[in-house]
């Protein structure tokens, strides 16, 4: 009799539940159909097709890829871009880290400092390029009127072959360290108590202390900011734009760069859609090898 | 503080240097605005002046004036301000309410659905970029701002406000809208009236993460924008920087004005931009 009655109660709630449901998430879903959904599918077949953007566009297999194989520049910008990832990324970790267990203490002013490393993340990347730019600039800089200072005549950073990328790095790493470290201080702060004390009572100094105690609690948290930090650098784009538009001759010319190059200056849409796809292949394999370590930080996530 | 005198000598060598590290790193942080501010009112002649001047010895407040006879600035400032407001305006609503029902509405294909919209979320949007850029121009849409509000209120940004809206509903108890169900209150009014009312916190990360993201967004912007005055502040600035070569005193002064009022917005709500802005670096 009970059951009988739940099973009436249920009957229409469920129905209404289904069409309450759908019409709630229907504006998104058909915005993601046409917006995320299509043109990933269009983009597919674009790299595989010769597509200008006048004119008729017809398939050619895999001729995309296999040029891409041949195309100097490509392995070029490549290069670029794995030596922006791996010279920002240990910087910024590290950096943030630093100031992460810096800030954590309570000490009067603290506030102050986390505010003003953390003003560039709310300041447009552009903006921050642009002020940069200057700041680098070979005779007004402010870089080399300082050195000047010392009697050092400064070079010309961003039209060097060997100077533009890492004044790009440089750039960088003040843009978003204070964004890691936000995220660095929050980890921190779940570390318990407890286990601090313990190692206090066991005498372990401070450098033991954080090699053993925070740093295995909080390794879930860095390694999930490393990856979503080297994803980002893999994606640099702005500041290049603004900086240096890729010169001087290709050494700062990196992989979204060449993509925007190629499908929006050149337009050669089916070889851009071929980069844009090597791009995403190497996205997914990083946010997959993520998902998989991530696993086996789910007691130690859950712990926290 | 008032063990300040009992302090060890080894513990207070500690703190001088924290306080020192903390201090030149805040200061290459500051530096580049206050050379920006300077800058901004010199006279073009002064910028080359060596020594470097923090303090101008005159301020020239026509730097400012003239941006506006070189670039539409206030077309600039204007594209962005109500651009980002209708993305937030637009990314609010259909992410809490799409968000609303997958944290409570028992639906067919709930689970599988959110799945395939989280995975979405992986895709680089230089890779849609292309195609898109395709279809807004069978549409007649390239320069108009439509593909600037509407891609995203819908794309990866608005998928992950579902998800950020979604986790904050399931947090809410049940009891409360159970009790509304009962009184015969349809899930619309469930979702206005008192669900909306509860997660303002959520709504006030979610409109952070999503201003600061579009006010910034710059990609977008530069490929489907021609026309100057219809150019946001980012894509503005950047070509100004390529005309002005040396004149860096127009371009400060268009920089103090792009960044001023948000850093004055931010120091007064701080707290929750930093939370807003944490969840960024969560999803780049």
């Amino acid at each position: 009799m009970k059951d009988t009655k739940k099973q009436r109660k249920r009957g229409p709630l469920t129905r209404e539940a289904q069409i309450t449901g759908w019409l709630f998430i229907s504006p998104m879903v058909l915005g993601f159909t046409l917006l995320l959904l299509f043109p990933m599918g269009l983009a597919l077949y674009m790299s595989f097709s010769d597509w200008p953007l006048l004119g008729n566009h017809h398939f050619i297999g895999l001729e995309n890829y296999q040029n891409i194989m041949s195309d100097s520049l490509f392995w070029k910008v490549l290069k670029n871009t794995l030596y922006f990832t791996v010279g920002l990324v240990p910087l910024n970790i590290i950096l943030a880290l630093l100031l992460a267990l810096l800030l954590s203490k309570s000490m009067r002013g603290i506030g102050l400092f986390r505010t003003a490393i953390f003003v560039p993340v709310m300041t447009s990347l552009i903006v921050w390029s642009i002020v940069w730019k200057y700041m680098f600039a070979t005779d007004a800089g402010l870089i080399n009127q300082l050195l000047l200072l010392f009697d050092i005549t400064g070079p010309a950073w961003l039209y060097d072959t060997d100077l533009a990328m890492p004044a790009v790095i440089v750039t960088s790493v003040l843009k978003n360290v204070g964004l890691n470290m936000v995220l660095f201080i929050a980890a921190l702060q779940q570390v318990p108590r407890s286990l601090y004390e313990a190692a206090t009572l066991d005498g372990a100094g401070k450098t033991k202390t954080f090699f053993n105690v925070t740093l295995p609690m909080i390794t879930p948290t860095v390694f999930l900011t490393v990856v979503m930090t080297v994803i980002g650098s893999l994606k640099v784009f702005g500041q290049i734009f603004v900086m240096t538009q890729g010169g001087p001759s290709n050494s700062t010319k990196v992989l979204v760069y060449y993509i925007w190059e190629k499908a929006f200056k050149l337009f050669q849409l089916g070889y851009a859609s071929s980069l844009a796809f090597v791009l995403f292949i190497i996205v997914l394999v990083l946010t997959l090898v993520q998902w998989q370590l991530r696993k086996r930080w789910v007691f130690n996530e859950s712990d926290s | 503080m008032k063990a300040t005198r009992n302090v060890p000598i080894r513990k207070r060598l500690g703190i001088v240097g924290t306080y020192t590290t903390l201090s030149v790193i805040s200061l290459i942080m500051i530096i580049p605005f206050l050379w920006m501010i300077s800058t901004s009112f010199k006279e073009p002649q002064k910028i080359f002046t060596f020594p470097p001047q923090l303090i101008p010895t005159s301020f020239r407040f026509q730097n400012y004036a003239e941006v506006f006879d070189l670039i539409p600035f206030e077309w600039f400032y204007f594209n962005s301000v109500y651009i980002a407001f209708l993305v937030v305006v637009g990314t609010v609503f259909f992410a809490s309410l799409a968000g609303y029902a997958f944290a409570r509405i028992p639906f067919a294909g709930r689970n599988i659905v959110f799945l395939i919209l989280l995975s979405a979320m992986m895709i680089p949007h230089e890779v849609t970029a292309i195609p898109m850029f395709l279809f807004m121009r069978e549409l007649g849409w390239i320069d108009t701002h439509l593909p600037l509000i509407l891609l995203p209120i819908f794309g990866a940004s608005g998928v992950f406000g579902i998800f950020v809206m979604r986790q904050f509903f399931i947090t809410i108890p049940k009891e409360l809208e159970e009790a509304a169900m009962i009184d015969g209150c349809n899930r619309f009014r469930i979702y206005a009236q008192i669900m909306i009312p509860i997660a303002k916190p959520g709504l006030a990360t979610l409109t952070i993460f999503t201003f600061v993201t579009n006010w910034n967004e710059f990609f977008d912007p530069l490929i489907f924008i021609n026309t100057r005055s219809l150019m946001t502040l980012p894509l503005g600035l950047s070509l100004f920087t390529d005309e002005v070569g040396t004149a860096w005193h127009h371009l400060m002064s268009a920089t103090v004005m792009a960044t001023v009022p948000l850093l004055i917005i931010f120091f007064f709500a701080q707290k929750q931009f930093i939370e807003g802005v944490a969840m960024t670096g969560l999803k780049e």
